[in-house]
Formats: structure tokens, sequence, C-alpha cells
């Protein structure tokens, strides 16, 4: 589906308010930047899976991927600025040819350095290296595992996926990721499979912990639970399954006043494959850039029209303020 | 229009109209009761579901199937929850025979 469709989608939401409009009533419009601590990278669609949550789309069949002078210029921006975190995501950053000449030279900033990674990859040449490349840059590693059940995930993910991750895992443990002391971090994204909210982090955590020790023999350190947000595949998902209604009904009916102080975009840039910015990677995959008067591509970068610019808001943006509040470090208030 | 939509599940909180002292002493009351405790969430939600199936409550059922799988309480699970909702009616159910059965003594020649 279009962008211009799905936000057309979006806008269908019953008797409840925009999400302009809701937090309009308790004072917090509009959401302004409080400067930039996490840059997320989007190197590109191009993925060996198509989960049926992939709000990117993503897939074999994808051909957008950040060119090299787009993650030069990303580098220059992170090496003159204090920002802290570098996460890089996809599709599968492993696919982009450029990933192994980023992360050595970002690694050499000392910066908390992320890669979103399905794993699966890591198994097959000739990605196998990086398993190499993520433990000597101590890369923290966070991957989607949406269920602790096999038969559930793969459900999302394709037949299959589920034991080639738990082989990665095994993998990765030996070299010391989710092994205590190691310095080396290995986190799971844990997003429902289906129509509903997450659960708490705290208790699934626990559950994964346990269930993946027993069974399977894995360690990791922390679960993410992160909401599905109806857009991409799992818009269409939710419309095919007639549950978009019920859905957003229960993403704003929802919705948590508290967790509005916490959205990630208040503290994130989102960099697409082209060198686009935006304020968070489901804006990204709207095509809604950053907008205000805050320059929209990463190759015009000014801090100081970036650093306070206005968030662009859309109805999606319910998902990461509904329940306990949800980013791509998971929940965001409480547990 | 049907009795029972599944639209007005979110008008639950609408029970305090009216009564909001005692509403909202319920809500207290309910969060604290299905809250982690010595049990944990996974196994008081179980518990909840098993009761409101057994009540016949299509909108307990509705929030609390979802809330086990929101909890990643497997279909499974949930089913063998059920069948110990359903032996304890039965139970219950045929417990009460001796009630009938001491009347059908009493009252028979």
């Amino acid at each position: 589906m279009d962008t211009r469709k799905q936000l057309q989608m979006l806008g269908q939401i019953g008797d409840s308010p925009s999400f302009a409009g809701k937090i309009r009533e308790i004072h917090k419009f509009p959401l302004t930047a409080k400067g930039i601590d996490i840059l997320q990278i989007n190197l590109g669609s191009l993925c060996n899976l198509s989960c049926r949550h992939c709000h990117v789309t993503a897939g074999p069949n994808r051909t957008e991927i950040m060119t090299k002078p787009v993650l030069a210029k990303c580098l220059e921006v992170l090496s003159s600025l204090p920002i802290s975190t570098i996460d890089i995501t996809g599709g599968a950053p492993e696919m982009n040819p450029h990933l192994e000449w980023f992360i050595g030279e970002a690694a050499g900033l000392n910066r908390r350095l992320i890669v979103r990674t399905n794993l699966t990859l890591l198994l097959e040449e000739p990605y196998r290296h990086f398993t190499d490349i993520f433990a000597k840059d101590k890369v923290e590693i966070v991957t989607s595992l949406p269920d602790h059940m096999e038969v559930k995930s793969d459900r999302q993910r394709g037949a299959g996926v589920f034991q080639k991750v738990i082989e990665s895992l095994r993998e990765l443990n030996l070299r010391g990721y989710g092994m205590a002391g190691s310095g080396l971090c290995i986190d799971i994204v844990h997003n429902p499979v289906g129509a509903y909210l997450p659960g708490s982090q705290t208790a699934l955590e626990h559950e994964y912990h346990m269930r993946l020790l027993s069974e399977y023999g894995v360690h990791f350190n922390r679960l993410f639970c992160l909401t599905n947000l109806p857009v991409g595949r799992y818009l269409d998902y939710l419309i095919e399954s007639d549950n978009f209604e019920d859905y957003l009904s229960t993403l704003c009916h929802s919705f948590n006043p508290a967790a509005v102080e916490k959205v990630m975009c208040l503290t994130t840039l989102s960099v697409g494959w082209d060198g686009s910015l935006y304020d968070c990677d489901f804006n990204q995959m709207l095509g809604l850039t950053v907008n205000h008067g805050a320059p929209n591509n990463i190759m015009a970068f000014e801090l100081e029209k970036l650093k306070n610019r206005e968030i662009v808001v859309n109805n999606h943006c319910y998902g990461c303020v509904a329940g306990c509040g949800s980013s791509c470090q998971g929940t965001t208030t409480g547990t | 229009m049907n009795y029972y939509e599944p639209k007005d599940l979110a008008d639950f909180p609408g029970i305090t109209e009216w009564a909001a002292d005692q509403g909202n002493k319920f809500f207290e009351y309910c969060g604290s009761a299905t809250g982690a405790g010595k049990l944990t969430e996974r196994e008081k939600s179980l518990i909840a579901l098993t009761v409101v199936m057994t009540q016949n409550c299509p909108y307990c059922i509705d929030a609390y199937t979802t809330k086990c799988m929101s909890l990643g309480i497997s279909s499974d699970e949930m089913m063998e929850a059920a069948h110990v909702g359903a032996a304890m009616m039965a139970g219950v159910t045929l417990a009460h025979t001796t009630q009938m059965r001491k009347i059908i003594k009493k009252k028979e020649m």
C-alpha cells in the first residue's frame, strides 16, 4: 500500500480525536525535540525475510540501499557532535555492501553502536564474518524474536526462521554475547504475533529467559517489548484480518499521557536510505520527513534547526504512547 | 444493535458514572487483586480467564484472552485452563446432586 493510502487509512479512527488533538488536550502539542541523542540509520529495505509485521515492508525484491556518500555524511555528522548512540537498522543491514566499512569507522568514534539484525544471515555466506566484526567492535546486537514459541514466531516471520535465530543465538553465546561479564550485549525484541498490545515487559522477559534457556540453552541480555504500529505490512495485515478498526480503537483507548513525555522521537533523528531525515523509522515508512523549517536531508544537516525541531505526528503515533509506551528500546514507562 | 457490543468493552471505565467513589474503589481493588503478588501476573491472568469463562462474561473473556496473549500465554495453556474451569463447573453441578439426592431420599416412600 503506498504511503498516501496508508495515511488515508490512519485518518479513519472513528470517534477518537486525532493524535495531534489528543496531545493538545493535555497541553503537549506541538511535540518538540530535546536534542539528538540517537542517530538511527536505515541502510535500506533489502532483506532476506518478508515478515508479516514489518513496517518497512522489507524483502528480497526491495532495491533501496544507502550509498557510501550518504553513510560518509552520517559519519561526518556523528564525528562533529556528541551523539551518544548510533543505531543501524534496515531491512537487513548486512545486505548493504558498505556495512563492514561503516562499522569500522563508526566503532572508532567510541559511541554506543547498535545493529538491528534478523540474525539469520549470520549463518550464511557471504555474511558469516559479521559475527566476528560485531564481536571485535563490541556492537550491541538487537534482534527480533516475536515469540518464544516457534510456531507463533514462524507464523509472523516465515517457516524455519525461529530455528535459524536460535542457532545464531547459540553461536553468539559462544562468542560471549549475552554472557555475564563479556561486555557483549544481545537484546531481543518481542512484538505481538497478532492484533493485540504487548504485555508486561518484565513478565515477558522472565518468560523468554526461562523458556529460551530451558528449551534451547540460549542466553540473552534484555527483552524489548514493541507495540506493532499500523504501518507497512502490519497495516495490510490489520485490514485483511478485519482487525483494523478494533486495533486502532485499542491504541486510542490505551493512550497513556505519561508516555508522551518519553517518546523516542524527542531524542532520535532517523536517516533514510537516500539521506532523507525523519523523526522516527515509522515516519520514514510513511514518507513524513522532518518539517517545520528543519532541513530534510542529511546532506543539508543543520544542528540548530534540527535539535529543537517540531515533531511531525500522525495517528500512528498513538502506538508509541499506548499502555506502557513503546520505543526501539522497549517500553518507556512502567514495566 | 445487540445487547453485547464488542466496542462496549471500551466503556468499562464508565461504571464510575453515578457512583464514582464505589467505581474507583472497585478499579483500585481490581488492579491490586489481579496484579503480580506472590502469584505472577501470568498465573493470575489464567485464573481470571478461567473464572470469566465459567461466568459467561463476553467482555471479560475478550479482555482476559487478549491479556493472556499479551503475556505470551499459549493457546494450549489457555485451553488447559478452560478445562480446569469446565471440570470445576461439572464438579460443582454434580456435588449439588447431594442436595438433590438427600431431598429425594427424604421425600420418596
